[in-house]
């Protein structure tokens, strides 16, 4: 990876470590035994698009309204991480991406490192062209909040808790945490 | 006190006991949070640059950008409906839900669906509306008014949230902690989502390339209102359109910061409906997501209602860029105070809601709050936008003003107070606009007038006809005015041809009549630095006109000001001005009200005299021929002075002297100008003063020596304090 890229890296893992957001950087290689040990519960997700890591099969992808309800955690893909605010991108689909993401407990967005850009206007010009193609995306910073009911609380309408898997490089290597 | 004094000093009272700590609370933890926030933007100034040309940009070109938007939706397979008022916005609602058979719409937070009090027509036809985010649910339940424009339940504790819900639901198990409290309302709300026939949403912002709406929010909420029903309306202001998504960026590192002090909130949603995401049908539960065929319908309602006609006025316009983000709501000290029941019309609330009201529901709205803006100009450095929002403020009252009938008094006007004004001001206001012909007269009569002022039956009379509270001191006026002074003096005693500069010090009203020894410092700290120094005779400023929106008058001021100026500026003088206020209008106002170059000349050669004491003393002058002293002082600068970035120059050139300088970091004193004095206010007015008090009387700010640069702070600092304070000038003068 580029210095530049790396610089992003760092930086997103600061910005997430200032939100309180966990965050596991994660060789593909480990990537399915790095999962495993931060899902809880009934796990739900869509396909995840990287090409250096297969679809750990005990994710439910078949997902429906029930399981929806019943899950406590989802593992969806990030298409960008944006390292000056610790934010990722979630692309709605088709098969619900975007509502897996959000009535769990614990969401776990999956990005690679690659796909962190630095600011927003590097992240929202690379939105101009997704969303003019008729696309919708949430540009999505920690877990679901409000302070409406007089103090500070996670989980407002969706995810109490959000933990964030970073795909390096295969020559990087490295499960750092 | 005239009855309707009473009844809005009596309603402030209220909403003081009641609301005010809550209010106060939240505000305060905003506007610290914004300060913090946008500290860390090495580009703000930037941002708020790009976000203003944005704007102004999309609304010169609004009719073409919404043929362009509707073009778009219509070709993402939704449609657009412009509805030209709330009536037929709601009536073309009123269609789509009764077309889908709904008996339940969920709706996300959205002020324009306020504004045209949706909720209310759906439910006359049976609809069951559900607010889904938490703040506007509390106040759905409680049947209350939002009193913010980002968090609508600002003002009720967490204790009272508890009362209504465990009063409203009764449950098992008492709600107490806030996270109970939440967690009820997720569950309570989830099960209304899940089988909601319709999602109504607002829309922050939308581009017209690719018909995607913005919402910003952080619960999660409006993710669920607009993605679960296989129906969705989006209600928004024609002035939420932006061309492009890429104009997006600024707006949303800016809005969060301005609104709440976030970084970002959690969720920026950017959606393009109708969304290819599945519909969420909980009656059907067991059909796998990739296994449905939806077909989502999306409905554009863009309200008119009285926009584009704000479009065409030359000074409302400036309010079609407000993208709500409230900072000026939190960084008005009498909004932390009040809250958005009393600073606030039949919808919109803080200061840019007198341009919001005035606009989309008249003046009668506009009119019920106009007043709270003091126009101390705090939100003015707040507003993403650059709005100048006290100016917007001033522009509604002058139209009050003139729009108003009540002759009553006329008789009383043309003796007393021979001003620019047509038609029948209050005669509050034209007492306090016309203060320069009262200090002159008051003057002329000192000591009697002081005496005649200060007796029982004339503040009765001045209270009941005019509103001047009886509870204020009235300034006293000096019979030796700072120019008769001066001229007995025989003038300047530096010379001009050995001087090392030559100014003309400003003789404000206040400084020449009143607070004659402040001048009379200033005359000898400026000596000591060896710059001459010329008083001509300048009238007002127009400040005081201006502050009661009387435009006219004060633009007639500015005029003979600059006229009475313009010789000394060609001769390379420096004009220096101890009435930061003063100077406000010469380096902010007059740019509306004189034409450019006048402006330019005038405001480019004025100085704070503080900060033209700093450069004397950057540019060699002597420190040893001020008096310097190692004494702890309090310091509050003036809010106009802040404004316009000229506060730390009286802080440099006292830590320079020696002194141990603490600043007070208050929006505003309370006082204003005049509007402390105004009986209907006095108790907002000293509310909004504790907080200053509390600064002042800490145990390391208590034995200090209170500064304050302004006229009215140093008033108002003289009714909180034990101790009376003194002008910055009066503590460096070497006399
Ligand atoms: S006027 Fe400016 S500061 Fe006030 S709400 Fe609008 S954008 Fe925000």
């Amino acid at each position: 990876m580029s210095i530049n890229q790396d610089n992003n890296v760092t930086d997103f893992q600061q910005s997430l470590a200032a939100l309180d957001v966990d965050v596991t950087y994660t060789a593909p290689a480990a990537f399915a035994e790095t999962l495993a040990s931060i899902v809880q519960g009934e796990t739900i997700g869509v396909p995840l698009p990287f090409d250096s890591i297969s679809q750990p099969e005990w994710i439910d992808t078949e997902v429906t309204p029930a399981k929806l309800n019943a899950a406590q955690t989802s593992v969806t893909p990030a298409s960008l991480g944006i390292a000056d605010y610790g934010s990722v991108v979630l692309d709605s689909t088709t098969d619900g991406a975007e509502q897996i993401s959000l009535f769990v407990d614990l969401h776990i967005p999956v990005l690679s490192a690659e796909d962190i850009v630095r600011s927003m206007s590097d992240a929202v010009g690379h939105l101009g062209p997704k969303l003019r193609a008729g696309g919708s995306s949430i540009i999505a910073t920690g877990p679901s909040a409000t302070a409406d009911m007089g103090a500070l609380v996670k989980g407002a309408h969706g995810p109490k808790d959000v933990h964030v898997i970073v795909l390096t490089d295969e020559t990087d290597g490295g499960n750092n945490e | 006190m005239s009855n309707a004094r009473e009844e809005k000093a009596a309603k402030i009272r209220h909403l003081l006991e009641t609301e005010g700590p809550a209010v106060e609370e939240n505000t305060l933890g905003f506007n610290s949070g914004r300060y913090e926030s946008v500290s860390k933007l090495s580009d703000y100034e930037e941002l708020k640059t790009q976000a203003r040309s944005i704007k102004e940009d999309a609304i010169e070109r609004l009719p073409e950008l919404i043929d362009a938007l509707t073009e778009t939706v219509e070709a993402n397979g939704g449609t657009v409906y412009i509805a030209d008022d709330a009536a037929d916005a709601n009536q073309y609602i009123r269609s789509i839900a009764s077309e889908n058979q709904a008996a339940r719409l969920v709706k996300s937070k959205s002020m324009t669906s306020e504004e045209i009090d949706v909720n209310e027509a759906l439910e006359e036809d049976g609809v069951d509306v559900v607010e889904t985010d938490l703040g506007e649910w509390v106040l759905q339940l409680a049947d209350e008014a939002p009193s913010h424009i980002v968090a609508p339940a600002l003002h009720k504790s967490r204790s009272e949230i508890a009362e209504l819900f465990n009063t409203t639901f009764d449950p098992d198990e008492p709600l107490e902690t806030a996270e109970e409290l939440t967690m009820f309302a997720r569950k309570e709300l989830g099960a209304l989502i899940e089988d909601a026939d319709i999602g109504m949403t607002g829309a922050n912002f939308i581009t017209a390339d690719s018909g995607s709406i913005m919402l910003v929010t952080s619960e999660g909420n409006a993710r669920k209102s607009a993605v679960v029903p296989d129906t969705h309306i989006a209600v928004a202001g024609v002035e939420k359109i932006v061309p492009t998504v890429e104009d997006l960026s600024p707006f949303i590192e800016l809005i969060g910061r301005s609104g709440t002090g976030q970084d970002i909130t959690s969720y920026i949603s950017l959606l393009t409906p109708p969304v290819d995401s599945p519909v969420v049908e909980f009656a059907d539960s067991n059909t796998a997501f990739a296994d449905r065929e939806d077909d989502r319908s999306f409905h554009l309602v863009l309200i008119d209602n009285g926009r584009l006609a704000m479009r065409e006025d030359d000074e409302l316009r400036e309010t079609l860029y407000c993208i709500r983000c409230s900072a000026c709501a939190n960084s008005c000290a009498n909004f932390q105070s009040v809250g958005g029941h009393a600073f606030g019309g039949e919808t919109y609330s803080g200061g840019i809601a007198t341009g919001w009201e005035a606009g989309v529901h008249g003046y009668d709205s506009a009119a019920e709050f106009n007043d709270l803006c003091t126009g101390c100009s705090r939100c003015v450095n707040q507003c993403p936008v650059n709005i100048d929002i006290p100016w917007i403020n001033t522009v509604v009252r002058d139209r009050l003003n003139h729009g108003q009938d009540d002759s009553r008094f006329d008789w009383m006007y043309d003796t007393l107070v021979p001003d620019e004004e047509s038609g029948s001001i209050d005669l509050q206001k034209r007492l306090f606009g016309n203060y320069e012909t009262l200090a002159k007269a008051g003057s002329a009569t000192a000591p009697l007038s002081n005496w005649i002022a200060s007796q029982g039956p004339v503040r009765t009379v001045l209270e009941r006809v005019a509103g001047i509270d009886s509870r204020r001191d009235l300034p006293k006026f000096k019979r030796n005015t700072l120019r008769d002074w001066f001229d007995s003096r025989g003038g300047c005693q530096i010379a001009p041809s050995s001087a090392d500069r030559e100014v003309v010090l400003y003789p404000d009203v206040y400084t020449n009549y009143v607070a004659v020894s402040r001048g009379k410092s200033a005359v000898r700290v400026l000596e000591a630095l060896n710059v001459h120094v010329t008083i001509p005779a300048v009238p007002e400023s127009g400040r005081a006109p201006l502050s009661q929106g009387m435009v006219s008058t004060a633009s007639d001021r500015a005029s003979s000001v600059f006229a009475a100026l313009a010789e000394p500026l060609d001769a390379g003088r420096d004009v220096v001005v101890i009435e930061p206020s003063d100077l406000a209008m010469f380096k902010r106002e007059y740019e509306k009200l004189l034409p450019a170059a006048s402006y330019d000349r005038l405001s480019e050669n004025s100085y704070d005299v503080l900060e033209y004491v700093y450069g004397c003393l950057e540019n060699g002058g002597d420190p040893d021929s001020l008096r310097s002293r190692e004494i702890k002082v309090a310091y509050h600068s003036h809010c106009q002075q802040r404004t316009l970035g000229l506060a730390v120059y009286t802080t440099a050139v006292l830590e320079q002297l020696g002194y141990d300088v603490l600043e007070s970091d208050v929006e505003c004193c309370g006082m204003a100008g005049s509007f402390g004095y105004k009986s209907e206010y006095y108790e907002l007015s000293m509310d909004v003063g504790d907080r200053l008090k509390d600064q002042f009387t800490t145990d390391d700010a208590q034995s200090r020596t209170v500064v304050a640069s302004g006229t009215s702070c140093g008033e108002q600092l003289d009714s909180l304090l034990r101790r009376s304070p003194t002008h910055p000038l009066e503590l460096i003068d070497p006399i």
